[in-house]
């Protein structure tokens, strides 16, 4: 449709565009502008100092390294779970299938307190896990756990549609012309499934990186231990250290945008290459 | 599916099947059962004292109060969006996209941040509002503002995707034939997005009703006063209250598993129905629910 066409008979496009340009500057642009307008006001040395500071340093390194395993477990398991959803038949699958959404619809401080009760040393799995040895509530591992939790629905709802549009006419010409299953999967499903794989990891760190109501209960918050960038931001807001919460903040802010590019990227590609 | 050389061995399905069901089991089944669990350990009376008690119902009404103002505002908006990026083509389309999917790429913690740098008692227009006497950070109208700006591009990124599939020739008839255009969104526009729309309304009050850290930054946790359900439940949680804290916590769970069924019925009746639009509906949700909403 020509955009000439478009506009001389449709109607509405002028006030249409205002409100939305009108609306998504005064609910989004404006008040994200705040940020590195008040970044800037800041020394260089202020910020570096702000910026450098070996707690923040070691929140950046727990956040980024907690959400990346949590993004692999997801991928992994995401893979199959998603596999499972599509190929396989068994009683329950809708609900199943339903109940991947939880985490989106479940409100962040819901997940937290429960994954706390669940893992803490007298919990559900927390005290088999503590005779064991393992501690999950109040260390990294318990932050990674509510980590897994938010991130598994973006690599299966990431992997599902594209699974279900793999053609299974190449499958069978590869497995008629001798290929076995395994060699199938390998040399045909998974380079496939790769750019949506990849898509859904990406979602899943970027969600998990920013992440703060699942994780601030079974953290515990330990200062270099266990305290994550978007929690500190937090801590620097109740001392009304708001120029360092906005420091922090705007790094994150960097971090968030370069995966969003990422992400847009990596979606096209995945476009591009729909099934086979 | 069921063709054997295109599935792989018996045991090997058998053993996914349980790696998958074990996994979605121990993440999502456990933890949404043990809410139940702990909500009611002490009895269905200390559960009901809970979910009845002054606080809980006045967070009750907050939280239902800032979803009823962001819903409807992030509505008229979506769909104004819908209309300009999904029928016409113009120079910077794909920025605005982008622009309006932002929310979603920035943590909850510097969503809050950015109103009280904005509205705060050093921000940019802090001084003004206070010096008209109203109260924007840690008051309610902050929590609203934070609740419409996470909760801000469900609707719009449902209903671009449909407008665009949709096409304009239906419109372009309903104007030839001498519709206003009132008369053609309501009777061409409207039939083709309802579901996309619903869809988008289900979710973006899902998030608007159980959004934390965006809401706990702005509020300042004053009982009674800025507290909503999500922030209620966090100050009996760390009061080691914690079965009044599940108790809360139980009405957020119901309003999830309502989520749940209410998205499951939406995409089943588009699958339905029979339509091209539907078809292509189905299409834009399986896209965007990948895309991670």
């Amino acid at each position: 449709m020509s955009r000439s066409v478009s506009r001389r008979v449709l109607p509405g496009f002028g006030l249409t565009m205002g409100l939305t340009v009108f609306y998504l500057s005064l609910i989004v642009l404006i008040p994200l502008a705040t940020l590195p307008a008040k970044t800037l006001t800041m020394s260089w040395e202020a910020f570096r100092a702000t910026i450098t500071d070996p707690r923040v340093v070691a929140s950046y390194r727990l956040s980024v390294t907690a959400s990346l395993v949590a993004a692999s477990v997801n991928a992994v398991f995401g893979f199959a779970v998603a596999w499972v959803l599509v190929r396989y038949s068994f009683p329950g699958r809708r609900i199943v299938d339903a109940l991947i959404d939880l985490p989106f619809a479940l409100p962040t401080a819901v997940a937290g307190i429960v994954l706390t009760t669940l893992y803490a040393p007298n919990g559900w799995l927390g005290e088999p896990l503590a005779r064991l040895g393992i501690k999950v509530a109040f260390t990294p591992l318990g932050i990674t756990v509510a980590l897994i939790f938010i991130g598994l629905p973006f690599v299966v709802r990431t992997l599902q549609p594209v699974i279900e549009d793999l053609d299974p006419e190449v499958e069978e010409a590869a497995a008629s012309l001798g290929a076995g299953r395994a060699a199938v999967l390998l040399r045909i499903v998974v380079p496939n499934l790769l750019p949506a794989w990849v898509t859904g990891f990406a979602l899943a760190f970027a969600r998990a990186v920013g992440e703060y109501g699942s994780v601030v209960f079974i953290s515990g918050n330990m200062p270099m231990r266990t305290e994550i960038s978007p929690l500190l931001i937090v801590t620097k807001l109740e001392q009304y250290d708001y120029t360092g919460a906005t420091a922090i903040a705007s790094v994150m802010l960097v971090l968030s945008f370069g995966l969003l590019l990422c992400i847009n990227g990596l979606q096209s590609w995945s476009r591009r290459r729909v099934a086979y | 599916m069921n063709k054997e050389h295109l599935s792989e061995p018996r045991a090997v399905r058998w053993i996914l099947t349980a790696i998958a069901l074990g996994f979605v089991g121990l993440f999502l089944l456990v933890p949404l059962a043990a809410v139940f669990v702990e909500a009611f350990s002490k009895g269905l009376e200390a559960y009901a004292a809970a979910v009845t008690e002054a606080d809980a119902l006045s967070a009750l009404r907050l939280t239902l109060l800032a979803a009823a103002i962001a819903v409807p505002a992030n509505v008229v908006f979506g769909v104004a969006a819908g209309w300009a990026i999904g029928k016409f083509q113009f120079r910077g389309r794909q920025l605005l996209m982008t622009l309006i999917d932002l929310p979603f790429a920035v943590s909850p913690v510097i969503s809050g941040l950015v109103f009280i740098l904005l509205f705060g008692r050093q921000g940019w227009l802090g001084p003004w509002v206070l010096d008209h006497g109203i109260q924007v950070v840690f008051a309610v109208p902050g929590i609203v503002l934070a609740t419409i700006f996470v909760s801000f591009p469900f609707v719009a990124r449902e209903i671009i995707p449909i407008m665009e599939a949709t096409g304009t020739e239906e419109e372009q008839a309903a104007r030839v034939l001498g519709a206003g255009g009132l008369q053609m969104f309501v009777r061409v526009t409207l039939p083709n997005i309802k579901w996309g729309l619903m869809y988008g309304v289900i979710l973006a009050t899902a998030r608007a009703m159980g959004e934390f850290g965006a809401v706990s930054v702005v509020s300042g946790h004053i009982r009674g006063v800025t507290n909503t359900l999500p922030l209620h439940v966090e100050i009996l949680y760390n009061e080691y209250n914690a079965q009044a804290a599940f108790a809360v916590a139980s009405l957020l769970a119901c309003l999830a598993l309502v989520t749940l069924v209410l998205k499951a019925l939406v995409e089943r009746r588009v699958r339905h129905a029979g339509a091209e639009a539907g078809r292509q509906a189905v299409e834009v949700m399986a896209w965007e629910s990948k895309s991670g909403v």
